[in-house]
């Protein structure tokens, strides 16, 4: 047995080899398929190691807290909301918080003009807290100050994307930008910071807290995030649970109902991230199944037309003493060897498409192919021979050797 | 016992609502170191014969006794592994392995035997030398000429050491001169002990034979020892 299937694979390598280029064309379908599950998995892996390194830099030390509004009561037109009131709650109850800043999004626009460029942009209401909670640095001009939003000042501090977006000139300070129908004087330009997953993290735009609000209208309405750092010295874990009682308490959650709030540690956006890299996997993963099908369609009708072409060797075969399984074996290993080759061929080719892929989006993290999925690759491209090759090659083994011996 | 024994085989074809009655009937027995010639005119049925004596073929009905051993009831696997051990085919088109060398042809026999690479191949070589062509053992078949085919068939054959060589027109195509070296290969190996049975349309090679068997509609026409002053048999 040993022997035969040695010399099936060397006959099996032997006879793709003659048959080059045909070879090469019945493979592409799991090359192809093999080929763009590497490619994203390099992408994604390569995504996931370089989050968790910006993440571990951020410092695991600062909060979110937003709204949460379970589904059920979303149906029943009821919406959780934070207040500035909720901020003031953990501002004057809550130990360890070294600083504490709301965040309001744009809701209705978020487009901005100057002169007669305009762009999208992130933009948010905030204060002078933000600069110590989200480590922002401005190169030149200044942040955002208490007094800004004290008397609802019309600034904004800008990322470079957005200048450079706008066209303005390269020290945009006291340029007017138009936002939501108002002029804003830039006092500040923020020093750039990179990406995070995909995200400019230059392309925003910050203005006073108050001025936010007031330019949203209806201020009862107002949901906002609340974003805190905790001090050094404080545990995170205890801060979340003073900040989550706190809370509880000021709305008046009974115990055993559900917070209506979320509080958010950057270890959770790490699973948030994952989830998401893993969802992308699942559903990649069904379109290259089919993908992989197709190609084990197409190894199985080459196998089908390689064992009528050699109808006459399966012949000579068995008229000098192979056996049933010995023929099965042959061109069981043929596909087997034809696919996986395919795998092969895909694990370098996606690799090789995920690195490109890499270099040229700028800032992408660089592509890495974990061990296991080479391995499950390749163990699906053999599965995909075995699965599309019994087929063929059980017709070759059941030929009559008499007939196959007058084959022409 | 004799080595092969035949009672009352026949081989029936069912075309249409016509049958070919192939083999008619068909008794005989085929001693050890016996060299025999089937002849006869095309479409009489020896080729018929000649593959239910290697176990390609079934016969519809009869008795087959090969070795002591009743064939007509084994399974396909058990028939391989009695075409692998008992017997060697030498076809008229050669029927070599296209892709594969003359010693990788004679070697692969072996391989349903389970003979590991070294041993197999030492044997290969020796069969090649046998028919001398062991300055030939890496040539593919189309490289190689019609009589060289051939002799790597024979190799082929004759490296399980069978009980039995059969050969169906192993001359049909080759030159008169390939021929002649053919035929004193066989004549040599039956010589050492072998039997042979061939199947010809040619006097000049039958008369190497010990025994010329006719036939003619599928039954046996004439049973005849080649030595001229024998006793002939008739029907
Ligand atoms: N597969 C088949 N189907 C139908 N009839 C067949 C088949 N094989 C052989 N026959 C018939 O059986 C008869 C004997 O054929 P066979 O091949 O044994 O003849 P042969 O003596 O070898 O002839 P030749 O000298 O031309 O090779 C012929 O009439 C042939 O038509
Ligand atoms: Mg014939």
């Amino acid at each position: 047995m040993f022997f035969v299937i040695i010399e099936s694979t060397r006959s099996a390598l032997a006879s793709i080899w003659a048959h080059g280029f045909r070879s090469f064309l019945t493979t592409l379908g799991i090359v192809i398929g093999v080929a763009s599950v590497i490619a994203v998995i390099s992408l994604t892996q390569g995504l996931r190691a370089s989050v968790g390194e910006q993440f571990s830099a951020l410092g695991s030390n600062s909060l979110t807290i937003s709204a949460y509004t379970p589904l059920q009561d979303q149906i029943q037109g009821r919406r959780a909301r934070l207040t500035p009131d909720d901020l003031e709650i953990i501002e004057r109850r809550v130990d360890g918080v070294a600083s504490i800043t709301p965040l309001l999004y744009a809701t209705r626009s978020s487009q901005i003009r100057y002169g007669s460029q305009t762009t999208f942009s992130q933009i948010m209401g905030t204060g002078y807290a933000y600069r110590d909670v989200g480590q922002f640095y401005v190169q030149t001009g200044r942040f955002l100050a208490n007094s800004d939003n004290d008397t609802r000042r019309r600034v904004a501090v800008i990322g470079d994307a957005v200048r450079d977006n706008l066209n303005l000139p390269d020290n945009p300070i006291n340029e007017y930008v138009e936002l939501g129908g108002e002029w804003f004087r830039i006092v500040g330009l923020l020093e750039p910071k990179g990406d995070i997953m995909g995200f400019n993290q230059d392309d925003i735009v910050l203005v006073p807290f108050a001025t936010m609000q007031s330019i949203q209208g209806n201020q009862a309405q107002t949901d906002i995030q609340i974003q805190l750092r905790v001090s050094d010295d404080a545990d995170v874990e205890s801060v979340v649970n003073r900040v989550e009682s706190v809370l509880r308490n000021a709305r008046g959650i009974e115990p055993g109902q559900r917070d209506d709030f979320q509080i958010q540690t950057p270890e959770q956006l790490m699973e948030t991230v994952d989830n998401v890299i893993g969802m992308v996997t699942i559903v990649l993963g069904g379109i290259v199944s089919i993908s992989l099908l197709v190609g084990g369609i197409g190894i199985m009708n080459i196998m089908l037309v390689s064992v009528t072409e050699r109808t006459r060797e399966i012949g000579i075969c068995k008229a000098i003493g192979a056996k049933r399984h010995h023929i099965l074996l042959q061109f069981l290993i043929e596909a087997v060897v034809l696919s996986m080759l395919g795998g092969l061929v895909g694990v370098a080719a996606g690799y090789g498409l995920g690195m490109l892929v890499a270099a040229n989006i700028p800032g992408f993290p660089p592509a890495t192919v974990p061990l296991w999925a080479v391995m499950l690759a390749l163990g699906f491209s053999g599965f995909v021979g075995v699965l599309f090759g019994i087929l063929p090659a059980g017709k070759a083994a059941n030929l009559d050797p008499i007939d196959a011996l007058r084959y022409e | 016992m004799a080595l092969i024994e035949l009672q009352d085989i026949t081989k029936l074809y069912e075309m249409g609502d016509q049958t070919v009655r192939a083999l008619d009937g068909i008794s005989i027995r085929i001693e050890k170191n016996d060299y025999v010639a089937f002849i006869g005119s095309s479409g009489s049925g020896k080729s018929t014969m000649l593959n239910i004596l290697g176990c390609l073929d079934r016969p519809t009905s009869g008795r087959y006794h090969l070795n002591e051993q009743n064939v007509e009831n084994l399974t396909p696997n058990e028939l391989a592994g009695i075409r692998n051990h008992e017997i060697g085919f030498i076809f008229q088109s050669f029927n070599l392995l296209p892709r594969a060398t003359a010693l990788y042809n004679v070697m692969q026999p072996l391989i349903y035997r389970n003979v590991g690479w070294s041993r197999r191949k030492a044997m290969a070589m020796e069969a090649l030398r046998r028919v001398n062509l062991a300055e030939r053992v890496n040539h593919l078949p189309n490289q190689l000429s019609g009589g060289q085919r051939q002799r790597v068939a024979i190799a082929r054959a004759l490296v399980t050491n069978p009980s039995i060589l059969l050969a169906d027109e192993p001359t049909g195509n080759l030159d008169s001169r390939t021929t002649t070296e053919i035929m004193q290969l066989f004549d040599e190996l039956h010589r050492e002990g072998h039997t042979l049975i061939l199947v010809t349309h040619e006097d000049e090679i039958a008369r190497h034979c010990k025994r010329i068997v006719e036939m003619k509609d599928g039954r046996i026409h004439r049973d005849v020892p080649t030595e001229p002053a024998d006793k002939q048999v008739s029907n």
